[in-house]
């Protein structure tokens, strides 16, 4: 397929519309659609008035499907609350095959390690068009290699939900994994076996999709109590399963802090920059992540927090028992959960008022009346590459093939007074600072800092923090000399090879394409 | 690993070529000890390399691969007497000469790990003007003495005092042994505390992630700073003065008193804090 392309204000080039998904805008700027004159006219989509019904619940998967009225080309959409151990997609894909769907769009929030079975949906033509924050394994080598004729759209978790909201992304039947439901849809992640906290993006599907039904392995009395995630009266059908996933795989966001050298250097750093800034004071706001040194910086924050009588505010985002512990602690007065990454937040988000769960848009939409991440001071994030622009990519592996998810990452840096990436200088011998990074999913003017164990670059920007980061005698290193420093030790990695065929893009959080995915050669 | 070595806040590190490589491997293990030395940059952080002890078969062969390589120091293990001092001296002499190094820029940190090296301390210290430390191989000394090393390390006080006192007579450095439990900061941070005590000038760390709790350790206090300041302060303006008597807020002070106050701006400025006013 051809198409036209158009220069975005990162000099990336990007299509100017995809067939049977429209017309797209370049991207102009982190904040362009966000001086206040911006307009955006939501199209609502038809939804049919159900006769009244004291149960919802159908017999089976394919029972329901039958009467969600679900007809080949639509789209269909999923939660990634389960994280690696959800079933349900594997579970409705297989049933959908069966019953001899094709060229459906699915549009989960995101796709993990649990979701090899969405790249033989590909393979089979029962997918063909794909929206997504991430991928991983199988998805992400059927995308690079160029199976889809339809481009795969990447969207930011607040970028998702602008786009339900807009009408952009039309979602005909949402399937939600439930932890807990009763009989008429009332539902919770906070409960059950497969408790995976935290429901807050599929808060966003339930409300805006044409039909909801809830797969549930553990249905209870009604009315379900004393926590409602999702309610009653968004929720047309009830399915009941076996098990909606693996409890062992859904508690994932590693809970234990790294004892890996590197990424305790970058932890101690990383804190030793944010303190040095003054940004740890009485009512700070947080972001910070469950992988690589997020919970070593948390530790920092919390022994400096509890050292200098200090209270904060709130955190957000991906919450994890670390930050539930800090919220019983008292160091923080309220937990905003969009996401939970571990098991051990369950009882606190079941029990504590102030561990309040949130919906996607009110985590991060940009478009909406004031998203959490426009207030935020300070948010830590990862990344699989940064440039000497400061740019962030967060999807593209080193061997070229996508293997990463957009999350909270551009709606959280864009919207934080301090914006931190944390990265070691180089994995498995391949440098992680480049002259122009593969994939741009984070636009460098919205990063402040790049933290590695070599050093810390700050964006020239940020004249500020370059100061405070001197005045504590902090590693701070020209993003350029660092980049060269670690080439000393690693060489420069020869470039990959792309094909000159669109296989995704990568919409902004404001809607906007910053970036495009190349087929691999 | 190698390459991260020198980034984690250490004053040096030791690269091994002694007990943590086996046997099989102590050949690979020394061109790459060799290869980082002449590779790596390693900033301002010293480079010490401990090669195997006098008594095996890999001694001489470590020092004709290493030596050229330029290390800071030369860190001998199981050393019992001085002669094993003199001995590892006069082969690097040779091997400066040799390959054209500036005659004693190596260094040598003696390990004492044996009673026999105890009570010839004072010898031991004594041997070589290459000599720049002391240290004391907890385990291994442990082992000869036929005890169990324990946490609180009560039972080699004796040992660590002797080392001690024998390296400031002789203004070495007495580095302390390392604490094995690298789960346990809480009783690192209670051991090192205790070096510093003692009179140790450093302790070894056997993971990073000590690293900040032995230099927090070594670190005095912003108080026990500004005290040693402003002592140090009236020392040099009574000297300024040419007065022999210093006095500070109408007290008289000794000068063994001004000599510990240079000592704790000398840690200060070791561990990086900023020493003002001076």
């Amino acid at each position: 397929m051809s198409y036209s392309f158009v220069r975005n204000s990162l000099e990336r080039m990007v299509p100017s519309e995809i067939p049977g998904m429209g017309r797209f805008h370049p991207y102009a700027g982190a904040y362009a659609r966000l001086d206040g004159s911006f307009v955006w006219t939501p199209k609502a989509l038809p939804k049919k008035v159900p006769a009244p019904s004291a149960n919802k619940i159908a017999n089976n998967l394919r029972e329901a499907i039958e009467r969600s009225g679900l007809q080949n080309g639509q789209t269909i959409s999923f939660h990634h609350h389960l994280r690696n151990g959800d079933a349900v997609v594997g579970l409705v894909l297989a049933e959908l095959e069966k019953m001899g769907f094709r060229d459906l769009t699915l549009a989960p929030s995101s796709l993990g390690d649990a979701h090899d079975c969405v790249a033989d949906a590909i393979r089979k033509g029962v997918v063909t068009k794909l929206n997504t924050s991430g991928v991983r394994g199988e998805v992400g080598k059927v995308i690079s290699s160029g199976l889809l004729d339809t481009p795969v759209i990447i969207r930011s978790h607040g970028g998702r939900a602008r786009a339900i909201e807009e009408g952009s992304l039309k979602i005909d039947v949402a399937f939600i994994a439930a932890p807990a439901c009763d009989r008429l849809g009332n539902m919770t992640g906070s409960m059950g076996k497969a408790a995976c906290g935290s429901m807050g993006y599929a808060m966003i599907d339930a409300r805006y999709a044409s039909h909801v039904i809830v797969v549930t392995d553990n249905l209870v009395e009604y009315p379900l109590s004393p926590r409602i995630s999702i309610p009653q009266y968004l929720v047309d059908q009830i399915v009941v399963v076996d098990s909606i996933g693996d409890p062992a795989k859904i508690a994932t966001g590693a809970t234990r802090i790294t004892r890996d050298p590197v990424q305790l250097r970058i932890a101690e750093l990383a804190f030793n920059l944010i303190q040095s800034a003054g940004y740890i004071k009485d009512n700070c706001s947080f972001q910070t992540g469950g992988g690589g040194p997020s919970l070593a910086v948390a530790r920092y924050v919390r022994e400096y927090m509890k050292e200098h009588s200090i209270r904060g505010s709130y955190c957000i985002g991906g919450i994890t028992g670390y930050m539930a512990d800090m919220l019983k602690e008292g160091l923080f007065r309220v937990l905003f959960d969009v996401q939970s990454f571990d098991a051990a937040v369950t009882s606190s988000l079941a029990q504590n008022p102030h561990h309040i769960e949130t919906d996607a848009s009110w985590y991060a939409n940009p478009f909406n009346k004031g998203c959490l991440v426009n207030d935020l001071d300070v948010v830590i994030l990862a990344a699989l590459d940064v440039d000497i622009d400061f740019n962030v990519d967060v999807l593209t592996g080193h061997d070229g093939v996508l293997r990463g998810a957009s999350g909270g990452h551009c709606d959280t840096a864009a919207g934080a007074k301090l914006t931190v990436v944390t990265i070691p200088s180089m994995r498995n011998g391949v440098p992680s600072i480049r002259s122009r990074v593969q994939t741009v999913v984070t636009p460098g003017e919205t990063v402040d800092v790049i933290v590695t164990e070599r050093g810390i670059a700050i964006n020239p920007r940020r004249q500020d923090l370059l100061e405070s980061a001197r005045n504590a005698r902090l590693p701070v290193k020209d993003i350029a000399q660092l980049k060269t420093e670690i080439e000393k030790i690693t060489g420069v990695p020869e470039e990959i090879h792309f094909a000159d065929e669109l296989v995704g893009v990568v919409e902004y959080r404001d809607g906007t394409l910053i970036d495009s995915i190349w087929k691999i050669r | 690993m190698l390459q991260n070595c020198a980034i984690y806040g250490s004053d040096g590190v030791l690269l091994d070529l002694e007990d943590s490589i086996s046997m099989a491997e102590k050949d690979a293990a020394r061109k790459l000890v060799r290869h980082a030395l002449l590779s790596l940059d390693f900033g301002n952080v010293e480079r010490i390399v401990r090669i195997n002890g006098r008594g095996t078969p890999y001694f001489e062969a470590d020092l004709a691969e290493i030596v050229p390589a330029r290390p800071d120091a030369i860190r001998l293990p199981k050393v019992d007497s001085a002669d094993d001092i003199i001995v590892l001296d006069r082969l690097i002499s040779q091997l400066e000469v040799e390959y054209k190094i500036e005659p004693g820029s190596i260094g040598i940190q003696a390990m004492l790990e044996t009673a026999r090296s105890i009570i010839n301390v004072n010898d031991i210290a004594a041997a070589s003007p290459r000599l720049v430390g002391l240290t004391l191989g907890g385990q291994d000394l442990a082992a000869d003495l036929g005890i169990k090393a324990t946490k609180s390390g009560l039972e080699l006080m004796y040992a660590k005092s002797a080392v001690i006192i024998a390296a400031k007579a002789f203004g070495l450095h007495a580095f302390d042994t390392v604490y094995t439990d690298i789960d346990d900061l809480e009783g690192l941070k209670e051991q090192a505390e205790m070096s510093v005590a003692l009179g140790f000038s450093g302790k070894a760390a056997i993971h990073p992630s000590q690293i900040h709790v032995i230099n927090a350790a070594f670190t005095p206090t912003e108080k026990e700073i500004a005290k040693a300041v402003r002592i140090a302060k009236a020392a040099r303006e009574a000297a300024k003065e040419g007065l022999g008597v210093i006095a500070l807020d109408g007290k008289m002070i000794d000068t063994p008193v001004v000599a510990q106050a240079e000592r704790i701006i000398e840690l200060a400025a070791l561990a990086g804090v900023e020493v003002s006013d001076l």
